[in-house]
């Protein structure tokens, strides 16, 4: 199915929940509310035309810009965003599903903002949520074992955030 | 019937053993790196395994946000350093994509040479370790015989024997020196015979096969739902390979080649060659195909690797320009995938404006097909956890980043 043709069934469905679409661009996505995950993501995967049966990668980044003068150049306001790359094996087409998401959850720092998993729909999901987890600091509500996925347990900060500072020490180890 | 009453033996039938943890790792003695399998044991039987990874964790997405795109190819290599042209080519094109450069047909046809020598030299390692995993060490000392050839191939061309950096964003760094396509092609007569005598020695060998025949066995729609790719996708019988269903943007850098998807379809192998055949007792998607796919796959690089010879022969000495180390990068966000040799190895890269990326990210084959494990062990013994997760392949610099 052409993408055009895809998001035409998705907005049919989810007219309230799809926020913005880019078709022009190199991998053309969607972005939808994340409350709507879950239902969204069902949807891509059983309907029959659809059939996204492969979820290649969850990813996380972090627009923000620690350099207050680089910060009043960019066009976008911090956030973080949650990417989705399906395919369908069976269909033979591609979508890039988007969330976007506050930095931090109430503006409170250090409280992680959340999305719902999408791990009991592709088990893809369950690990690739932990590593964004990790990294990038997105809690995913109701993953079945949301543990640090690269870093040690008790490893403080997620790393991929712009802001993020290395510690300067690890368990007597010197780390910088 | 209470229990005083019964014979003392029938007793003991009910009494059960405890449970208990085993620690596997994390120092594993063989190729793949620091693997640590926590499992949960009912006697003999694996009830549960726990992956613990992480130990090689470099952090490269990090360190990608703060070099520039060409300075982070040497990152790429240190990722899968057992297929790292397969890693340089991922990022390479990934980055082409957002700048929009196209790079002429001699630089594609260098690409293909090398990423599929790449491929042999890793299927080659992939087979050597499995059969170190289960006690046969006659296939390692044969295997790393043939792959040092290819890495002497590799030194000649860029000085590097494992981690190339060759392919980079915009073209490669330099044509291949005098009379290397004559060594090459020496190197693929002399190797062509003793594929026959892998197979002798794994392939057909009856404790192999007792090894790793059923074990394993992982169904196809399983692997889809776990992103398993790669070899360990196509031993479960599903004919997909991204050099041929990818994004256009890889798929036509195959123009014009030839060469089989290696998959059983319908209870057949592709019957291009002559290959040993399928013993009875192996199951489709279990550890003996995931095997077979790549010893199959060699010869198919091979036949890949002729072509792209002959293909550098007619072609114009035209070439592509690598990109400037501090070219910047457009405003944009592309994911590529390629078949890397463990799998599809998926590259992104957002620009914003600067030579340095925004967002590097790497989606990792052997990630994925690790993922798997605890489901292709469970149920299964203590002495198959080798068997399985030899079979899956994996590179633990690439599963940490």
């Amino acid at each position: 199915m052409e993408t055009q043709a895809i998001i035409d069934k998705l907005r049919e469905k989810f007219a309230a929940e799809i926020v913005g679409s880019d078709l022009e661009t190199f991998d053309p996505w969607v972005e939808i509310t994340p409350g709507s995950v879950p239902q969204v993501a069902q949807f891509l995967r059983d309907d029959p035309q659809l059939r996204f049966d492969l979820l290649h990668c969850v990813t996380g980044v972090d627009y923000f810009e620690p350099d207050e003068k680089k910060a009043a150049k960019v066009d976008w306001e911090p956030h973080v965003e949650v990417i989705y790359h399906l395919s369908s094996m069976a269909q033979r087409h591609r979508l890039v599903l988007k969330v976007t998401l506050p930095r931090w959850k109430d503006d409170t720092p250090g409280q992680l903002p959340e999305v719902p998993t999408v791990s009991h729909l592709w088990n893809t999901a369950n690990w690739h949520e932990r590593e964004v987890f990790d990294l990038s600091g997105v809690r995913f509500v109701g993953h079945p074992d949301p543990r640090r996925m690269l870093c040690p347990e008790d490893w403080v900060g997620h790393p991929l955030r712009k802001d993020y500072e290395m510690p300067t020490e690890y368990h007597g180890i010197r780390a910088r | 019937m209470s229990l005083e009453r019964l014979d003392p033996e029938m007793v003991e039938f009910d009494v059960r053993t405890d449970e208990m943890l085993i620690n596997m790792g994390p120092q594993h003695p063989s190729t793949h790196g620091v693997l640590r399998l926590l499992l949960r044991t009912d006697g003999e039987v694996v009830t549960d395994v726990t992956p613990h990874i992480g130990y090689l964790h470099r952090c490269a997405e990090k360190i990608g946000e703060n070099v520039t795109a060409r300075q982070w190819i040497p990152y790429t290599d240190r990722m899968d350093y057992l297929a790292a042209m397969n890693m340089n080519l991922g990022w390479s094109l990934v980055v082409e994509k957002l700048l929009g450069r196209e790079v002429t047909e001699r630089t594609r046809h260098v690409r293909v040479l090398v990423s599929e020598l790449n491929r042999i030299a890793n299927h080659l390692v992939a087979v050597a370790a499995y059969g170190l995993d289960l006690g046969n060490f006659t296939p390692y000392a044969w295997t790393f015989r043939e792959r040092e050839k290819i890495l002497d191939l590799f030194e000649e061309v860029c000085g590097a024997r494992l981690t190339c950096s060759y392919i980079v964003p915009g073209g490669i760094t330099g044509d291949f020196p005098a009379g290397w396509l004559d060594r090459c092609e020496t190197f693929l007569q002399e190797f062509e015979p003793i594929i026959d005598q892998f197979h002798s020695l794994l392939t057909n060998s009856a404790i192999f096969i007792r090894r790793t025949g059923g074990i394993g066995v992982l169904s196809p729609e399983m692997a889809i739902d776990y992103g398993c790719t790669g070899p360990v996708l196509r031993g479960s019988g599903v004919k997909w390979d991204v050099r041929r269903d990818g994004d256009p943007w890889y798929t036509r850098m195959y123009e014009d080649y030839e060469f089989e998807v290696i998959a059983e379809i319908d209870g057949k192998y592709p019957q291009d060659q002559e290959y040993p055949p399928v013993p009875e007792a192996v199951v489709l998607g279990d550890s003996w195909h995931r095997y077979y796919v790549r010893m199959l796959e060699v010869v198919q690089s091979m036949r890949l690797i002729r072509q792209a010879m002959e293909f550098y022969r007619q072609t114009d000495p035209q070439w592509s320009d690598p990109i400037k180390v501090t070219e910047k990068l457009p405003k944009g966000q592309v994911y590529l995938e390629t078949e890397a040799p463990k799998g599809q190895m998926g590259f992104m890269v957002i620009g914003d404006g600067t030579a340095k990326p925004w967002r590097a990210r790497a989606r990792s084959s052997s990630f994925c097909n690790l993922s798997v494990v605890a489901e292709l062990c469970r149920g299964g013994l203590i002495a198959d956890v080798p068997a399985v997760v030899g079979s899956l392949d994996l590179v633990l610099g690439e599963i940490d980043r």
